[in-house]
């Protein structure tokens, strides 16, 4: 199977070509191959009319091509500026010009409007920071293209719209950027023209001030997706399942939050990142230390109790980041489903594992989430990013659970899975699972949630629902409320 | 594969398609059969193979121990120590009892080989306090606790071997047959098929899997992964001082330096295995085919007369060419996808 095949591409100097596709449509090897890091088996690369060949990444740094992939190419033990100059540092003699670097570093992070220090460890800055430094990084030689792919994956809002100011100023000073996204939202916001990819195909270039949302998801699914957003259920009265009182984590990433979760009901917890939208739950659910308040689950006390308990008393928690949380990549999804339910029937009996039932309830799930390829062998990271987040997501049924916690539950999902997705959460919800649905993304709270807290700082801003959840008040609260 | 395929160019991808399903592990042993057949005639004896098999048990039980350590993610380094500090414990303690009452052989036996797998235990048990619930990295851990244990085990001797066990300990569990199988294969056996249990048919087993696989997503999941790093060391240390004891009823003499080369040994028979030194990956029938293969090489060369010192070189050399097949392997896992 071919991963790019024939694809036409270009770009336009002061353009933002927008790459669009499914999982697997091939946009990260096209990217790859601009960025020197792979080779085309067949095919030529032109530059400013003239033929070139990219045999490595330093190759296309001195054309001025760099990219920003979404695994941080950052040292996280060293500075900003060590970073900054990695491989190109300014040198006296044979010895490193430490004051002329510090200068360096200052100017291109002024010059981008970066309020970082340079002498700041990597390690110890935001994922928006780093990102911002990752970018900075591709700015110490002369700049004609950047490749930015999914750059506001793991931004706020806030950071996003510091992110387009910038790309504003680049594309005025005449450069071209690649930029990948799977955001709906972003694409009329900054793009120029978009091309959509689907395995490994050019299906189309399109302008992307005309082309509607709905054109581009049948362009690249292939297929027509009337509503990526089932339709939502009814606010219920069920009973109370969680109850968090006053509730303070020790390292203080919650402050005194109290909050409800019922029965058969959508919860979402919007916030930036670090606002404590997720700590909260990993505080409830016993993943993170409890300074003081109380949380009691389906009418008892649990305060303190860990995961093993909460499991076991019908509570999960799914975390955010699949590769470091989430999955084990090397082994294989079978494991990996029927993780959080070793000790319970059909998994095991008594001390025994029960190897045909295992094989069993994961075959029936992996057919329930619709995983692809159906092969509950392959290791989690022999799938595409979409599946393995189905494989995660089948391990909230391998047992009763009555309260699911969903941390950021689409991010690096392309758009046909994340329909499903959400179709999946509603239908939990339907049967009566309480569902927390948090989240950075705000279309996904306003869709799916009957009632939802926004966090700021270590507290709920607000808590708002039916009418009064609405973008607005969202937004509204997102940030510092200011004069009242 | 686009176009013509010629019949060399499928055997070399069903080749490459077995070395990604097996690793390097089949294609080494039969390197060395073939290799050690040519060389010596002796070689390919049943007796010369029943040879190898009881040379290499002592290996093959350390091996399945680290095995544990390496799927966690960790390693322990400490095992060699484990050996001797066993060995000396061990029969320090049965010739003491025996020494007090002549007539009670076997309960002096049984006293004695208890102290020593006891005392040998107790080194994991340090290891595991120290890397489950300190956060100490094993590598520090280990390499701190084979120095104490090595200091002890020389203290306790003052460097001189342990004499006075009752020979029919060395009869038994050194030289002995049971069910005609010799007694150290199969207590080996015995070993290997409880691990095998514990490890794939109960839920225990998943867990060390998933702590070396992903101790977040484990902890997430409702795993005690503290309790499962600490019995990692605890278990390897029992493995060990077990073989400790079965190698000191080989010598009749408890040792202070035996077991040197246990450490390197048993890494290498598990990542010649294919286990994965970032943790998570690998299985038990493996391993002990693993230290089987170990044993082989060296009962071959032994065989061939290379020198001892040679040998060592040998070793070292197979380790690495292990580790480097196995990025090889990763590589080629890559291409066969595409």
């Amino acid at each position: 199977m071919r991963a790019l095949d024939s694809v036409d591409f270009d770009l336009r100097a002061g353009e933002v070509h927008l790459l669009f596709g499914e999982n697997g449509a091939g946009k990260s090897t096209l990217i790859s191959i601009l960025a020197g890091a792979m080779q085309p088996t067949s095919g030529t690369l032109w530059f400013r009319g003239r033929q070139i060949s990219l045999l490595s990444v330093h190759d296309a740094r001195e054309l001025g091509i760099s990219a920003v992939f979404q695994d941080f190419s950052l040292v996280p033990q060293m500075t900003v500026e060590e970073n900054l100059f990695l491989g190109e540092e300014p040198r006296r003699g044979a010895f490193l010009d430490r004051l002329r670097s510090r200068g360096y570093a200052r100017e291109i992070l002024d010059e981008l409007g970066f309020r970082i220090d340079p002498a700041a460890r990597v390690d110890q800055l935001t994922r928006a920071e780093q990102q911002m430094v990752e970018i900075a990084k591709a700015f110490r030689s002369d700049l004609s293209v950047l490749i930015l792919d999914e750059p506001t994956a793991s931004l706020t809002n806030h950071e996003t719209d510091q992110l387009f100011n910038l790309i504003d100023e680049l594309t005025a000073r005449g450069i071209g950027i690649v930029y990948i996204t799977h955001r709906m939202a972003e694409i009329q916001q900054i793009g120029s023209r978009i091309t959509v990819l689907r395995d490994g195909r050019h299906v189309d270039t399109v302008n992307a001030q005309s082309a509607s949302e709905e054109d581009l998801v049948q362009l690249m699914t292939g297929r027509e997706v009337g509503e990526i957003f089932p339709a939502r259920i009814p606010q219920t009265k069920g009973e109370t399942v969680l109850k968090i009182e006053d509730l303070t984590t020790r390292d203080e990433s919650v402050k005194g939050v109290s909050a409800e979760m019922r029965a058969g009901e959508i919860v979402g917890l919007a916030g930036l990142v670090g606002s404590g939208k997720s700590e909260l739950m990993q505080a409830a659910f016993g993943a993170k230390a409890i300074a003081a308040g109380r949380v009691h689950l389906f009418g008892r006390e649990s305060t303190g109790h860990g995961p093993k308990r909460n499991i076991r008393d019908g509570f999960l928690y799914l975390p955010s980041d699949r590769r470091t949380e989430g999955l084990m990549m090397m082994r294989s999804a079978r494991e990996n489903v029927a993780l959080a339910a070793l000790d319970a029937e059909p998994f095991s009996s008594g001390p025994i594992l029960t190897l045909g039932g295992e094989r069993r309830a994961v075959g029936d799930l992996a057919d329930q989430v619709n995983l692809q390829p159906r092969q509950i062998e392959r290791t989690a990271d022999q799938f595409s990013g979409g599946n393995q987040q189905k494989v995660m997501l089948a391990r909230s049924l391998t047992r009763e659970f009555r309260l699911i916690a969903f941390d950021e539950p689409t991010v690096g999902v392309d758009v046909g899975t994340r329909a499903a997705i959400y179709e999946f959460i509603v239908n939990l919800a339907r049967h009566g699972v309480a569902i927390v649905l948090i989240s950075s993304d705000l279309p996904e709270i306003l869709h799916l949630s009957n009632r939802a807290y926004v966090f700021y700082r270590g507290k709920v801003q607000a808590e708002l629902l039916g009418a009064a959840l609405s973008e607005e008040a969202i937004l509204a609260n997102l940030f510092e409320r200011e004069g009242v | 594969m686009p176009g013509k395929e010629t019949a060399e160019g499928a055997a070399a991808l069903v080749l490459k398609r077995m070395f990604v399903r097996l690793g390097i592990l089949p294609f080494l042993l039969l390197a060395a059969l073939v290799i050690f057949t040519l060389m010596s005639e002796n070689f390919l004896t049943s007796r010369n193979l029943t040879n190898v098999l009881r040379q290499s048990v002592y290996l093959a039980i350390v091996s399945i121990g680290q095995m544990l350590a390496l799927l966690t993610g960790g390693f322990d380094l400490s095992v060699g120590t484990i050996l001797a500090l066993a060995s000396v414990a061990g029969a320090m303690t049965m010739a003491a009892v025996y020494g007090a009452m002549p007539e009670a052989i076997w309960l002096s036996i049984a006293i004695g080989c208890l102290a020593g797998v006891a005392a040998g235990t107790m080194i994991g048990v340090v290891n595991g306090v120290g890397v489950a619930f300190f956060n100490v990295s094993p590598f520090m851990m280990s390499l701190g606790m084979a120095s104490v244990g090595f200091g002890v085990a020389l203290y306790l001797t003052g460097g001189v071997p342990v004499y006075g066990m009752p020979i029919q300990f060395g009869d038994a569990f050194g030289f002995g047959n049971l069910l005609g199988l010799p007694a150290p294969v199969l207590v080996a056996a015995v070993l290997v098929l409880g691990l095998y249990v514990f490890l794939y048919r109960t839920p225990y087993g998943r867990h060390f899997y998933a702590v070396g696989g992903n101790r977040k997503a484990a902890s997430l999941s409702g795993i005690n992964t503290r309790g499962t790093l600490f019995l990692t060391y605890v278990l390897c240390a029992f493995f060990a001082a077990v073989a400790g004891m079965l190698l000191t009823a080989r010598l009749d003499t408890g040792e202070a330096n035996i077991g040197a080369s246990m450490p390197l040994e048993s890494i290498a028979a598990c990542v010649i295995a294919g286990v994965s030194l970032r943790g998570g990956v690998g299985r038990l029938e493996n391993v002990v085919l693993g230290a089987l293969f170990i044993g082989l090489v060296q009962n071959g060369m032994n065989l061939a007369r290379i020198e001892s010192y040679l040998q060592t070189v040998v070793l070292g050399a197979l380790l690495i060419l292990a580790v480097v097949a196995d990025q090889i392997r990763l590589k080629y896992v890559a291409t066969l996808k595409a």
